[in-house]
């Protein structure tokens, strides 16, 4: 496909050699070039990944035992807080569409850049102001948050920690996320290449494409209930606070109704991925295309319509709980349809055992773990057991660390060679897949047995006859961050001293393979050729 | 550094703008259904509330804000046909009807903190607890919005500076202009509700 690219003899570099010549980090965080502004995201996102998972280390350590351990309870509930705010709001929410999405969708239609590049590089510096905010309700003085991520009333309204600054920065950090999903579906409509109709585009940006439109419609909600949050604290608006007539339930409806299809942000891009890699390693085609471009919409349109199962113990009508329960089972079937079309890619596929593709296998395994116990969430009557237990924690860390998380991985490593330039050795990264794959279930699985013995989840303290289980997680989570660590390091070291890396080293399908290792500034050299056969 | 995506690009900014005006009616339409549910659970106080506010302020304030949105409307047909001066006269008009509207509501805030009548307050908070709900939403919703005038006035400033900086033309300026006076539609149309809901429900 790409025999027309021949290597240049100096080493190529790509957009890495700024077009102005100017080199630095200047060069970087003033660049509207797509490319340079994903790559900032794959920084940004990636380093509060790792301050995530230290401070998810420290509390399973702290967990090991009973009764205090390392911490104090207070500083227990702040990590907690911090841990769900870090990991959703700057790492999982914006990791696959603005890093990964940035640098690939407009590669993958064939154009030069997105819609609004200098929107594109605003997006993030309010990304990196939300950051910032984040860091400051941290460290700045006072308590740090520790409401957990949600952020329920009353106690977001009462307690004295700085639940202001952190709301502030979710309100921030969504506006960035708007701004992304607002650019790329404009990007979708009006710069796709010339012969690329709706049913030629590549199913990663199909995944980006159903998300950014979950991101421009629900995001709003959240901003305005979060600054609701925010009056209540300063001006006392008394909307959320029953004691002046307000429903703190009114609260949760609105933070589901964002913080649900939120969800789908999180994983339908990582789907997205998940359909690029598994037909690069068979040698294959995707099966079913249209039914994954349609099953991606059915969830994003879906998601919508399910957020009331967050709040079966809340106190809802029997009549809304049974119709939320019923939707969420539906929802549950556009991801069973992608399921079963990966697996028959798969068959009869001449299959090429990458690490990227033993990250996406991971990903279908867990990711259906995830899934199924979701729909045990779903249930009314197994809800009423399982709700605010360790089950939960459980099942949504399957969802999306097993599920994003992976596919995260997979598709970094799959596309690490366009990005970089540099082919990453292939025996490290899988040593580094079995220690996480190894250690993650030993970490999550156990949880879903605690979580049913009645283990509620952010509690401090438990009873002695859980402990077995409980230091099995703590466990589990050094062999997972062993793995993560070996996995930065082979990154790491790909980065300086990889082999340099061909236009097309998986013999993939997709424009971005028909142009150089690493794409020049302008994207394309030559004209990318669509082929006949769909993607 | 080039912008060669879609700032030349009429269409796809056009589009664009279209999403961001979706997400704000979704900002404020988050704010509509927290008043929907309480006035759906204390419709006398909404009514007995409503009846403290100035109906003159409300009806000079929207008569305010539609002829600013008539004067907008004027000035992107004016800068469409290359009556480039008239139509930031026209823009200038719109502005100084927005600041003038931000003068009104000002005002009628202060007389609203006279009298005590905001959330905290010892007198609203003898009140009934719907009243206190009523008045909540009255300075969360007209606040968010006369923040939207302002931003609304100040991009209509830059575009005037813009333009009359770099020399415009219909054809590079023209969906600049058009969008920002989307935006200002946007804050008519948000206040058109906002009015009767506030003072028309007596």
């Amino acid at each position: 496909m790409a025999d027309a690219v021949v290597t240049p003899a100096a080493p190529w570099r790509g957009y890495l050699d700024a077009p102005d010549g100017r080199r630095g980090i200047r060069s970087w965080i003033f660049s509207t070039d797509h490319k340079r502004i994903g790559v900032l995201y794959l920084w940004s996102v990636l380093a509060f990944f790792a301050v995530g998972v230290a401070l998810g280390l420290l509390m399973r350590l702290e967990s090991i035992a009973p009764g205090p351990t390392i911490m104090s309870a207070r500083a227990y509930n702040a990590f907690f807080t911090l841990h769900g705010v870090i990991m959703i709001f700057l790492f999982i929410i914006p990791a696959v569409p603005a890093s990964m999405g940035n640098f690939f969708l407009p590669l993958q239609i064939g154009a030069r850049d997105v819609a609004f590049p200098r929107l594109n590089l605003l997006s993030w510096w309010v990304y990196v102001t939300g950051a910032v905010l984040a860091l400051l309700a941290m460290f700045a003085g006072g308590h740090p948050p520790d409401t957990g991520w949600t952020f329920y009333v009353p106690y977001s309204v009462r307690t004295d920690t700085n639940v202001s600054l952190a709301v502030l920065a979710a309100f921030v950090l969504g506006f960035s996320s708007i701004l992304t999903g607002l650019n790329f579906i404009t990007t979708v409509h009006t710069m796709r290449m010339k012969g690329m109709g709706w049913f030629r585009i590549p199913l990663f940006t199909w995944g980006i494409y159903a998300t950014a439109w979950v991101q421009v419609l629900a995001t709003p909600i959240i901003a305005v209930t979060l600054l609701l949050v925010v009056l209540e604290r300063v001006a006392h608006l008394g909307l959320f606070d029953p004691v002046r007539g307000g429903d703190p339930l009114l609260f949760q409806h609105l933070f589901w109704i964002y913080s649900h299809p939120a969800v789908y942000i999180m994983i339908i891009p990582a789907m997205g991925i998940i359909s690029e890699v598994i037909p690069a390693f068979s040698g294959k085609r995707i099966y079913g295309y249209r039914a994954i471009v349609y099953s991606s919409l059915g969830i994003a349109f879906a998601g919508y319509l399910v957020w009331g199962h967050h709040m079966f113990t809340s106190g809802m009508s029997d009549t809304a709980r049974w119709i939320f329960s019923f939707l969420t089972f539906i929802v549950a079937v556009p991801s069973g349809v992608k399921v079963f079309n990966w697996v028959a890619t798969l068959y009869k596929g001449s299959i090429d055992l990458s690490a990227s593709l033993l990250y996406a296998l991971s990903f279908i395994f867990l990711f259906s773990i995830g899934g199924l116990t979701g729909l045990v969430n779903g249930a009314l009557a197994v809800n009423v057991h399982v709700h605010d237990t360790y089950w939960v924690v459980a099942h949504f860390h399957y969802v999306m660390f097993g599920g994003t998380g992976f596919a995260v991985f997979a598709g970094l490593l799959y596309w690490f060679p366009k990005m970089t330039g540099r082919m990453v050795p292939k025996a490290p990264a899988i040593v580094a897949w079995f220690l996480m794959f190894a250690g993650f279930n030993i970490l999550y699985l156990p949880m879903f047995v605690l979580g049913w013995m009645g283990m509620p989840r952010r509690y401090y303290d438990y009873l002695p006859e859980l402990q077995p289980l409980h230091v099995m997680a703590t466990v589990g989570s050094w062999i997972l961050a062993a793995g993560l660590v070996v996995l930065a390091a082979t990154l790491l070291r790909a980065l300086r001293h990889g082999d340099p890396a061909p236009a097309n080293p998986w013999g993939a399908r997709g424009l971005e393979w028909q142009t150089p290792s690493p794409p020049p500034t302008e994207n394309f050299e030559i004209e990318p050729v669509l082929g006949d056969e769909r993607p | 550094m080039t912008e060669e995506g879609g700032h030349g690009n009429a269409r796809a900014s056009r589009m664009g703008m279209w999403l961001f005006l979706f997400t704000e009616m979704l900002l404020f339409g988050g704010l509509f259904l927290v008043y929907a549910v309480y006035r759906r659970g204390h419709p006398e106080a909404f009514h007995a509330a409503s009846g403290e506010l100035s109906l003159a302020f409300g009806a000079g304030n929207t008569i305010l804000l539609l002829t600013s949105s008539l004067s907008m409307a004027l000035a992107v047909a004016a800068f469409e046909r290359g009556l480039i001066s008239r139509a930031l006269a026209l823009i200038g008009g719109t502005i100084g009807m927005g600041l003038l509207f931000l003068v009104n509501k000002g005002l009628e805030w202060s007389v609203k903190f006279g009298h005590g009548l905001y959330p905290g307050a010892a007198v609203l908070e003898a009140r009934d607890p719907g009243e206190r709900l009523f008045f909540s939403l009255y300075f969360a919703m007209t606040g968010l919005h006369g923040l939207h005038v302002l931003v609304g006035a100040g991009v209509l400033g830059a575009v005037v500076v813009l333009v009359r900086r770099s020399g415009a033309t219909a054809e590079r300026h023209g969906p600049l202009v058009e969008n920002a006076g989307l935006y200002w539609h946007l804050v008519d149309i948000v206040w058109i509700f906002l009015f009767p809901l506030f003072y028309l429900i007596t």
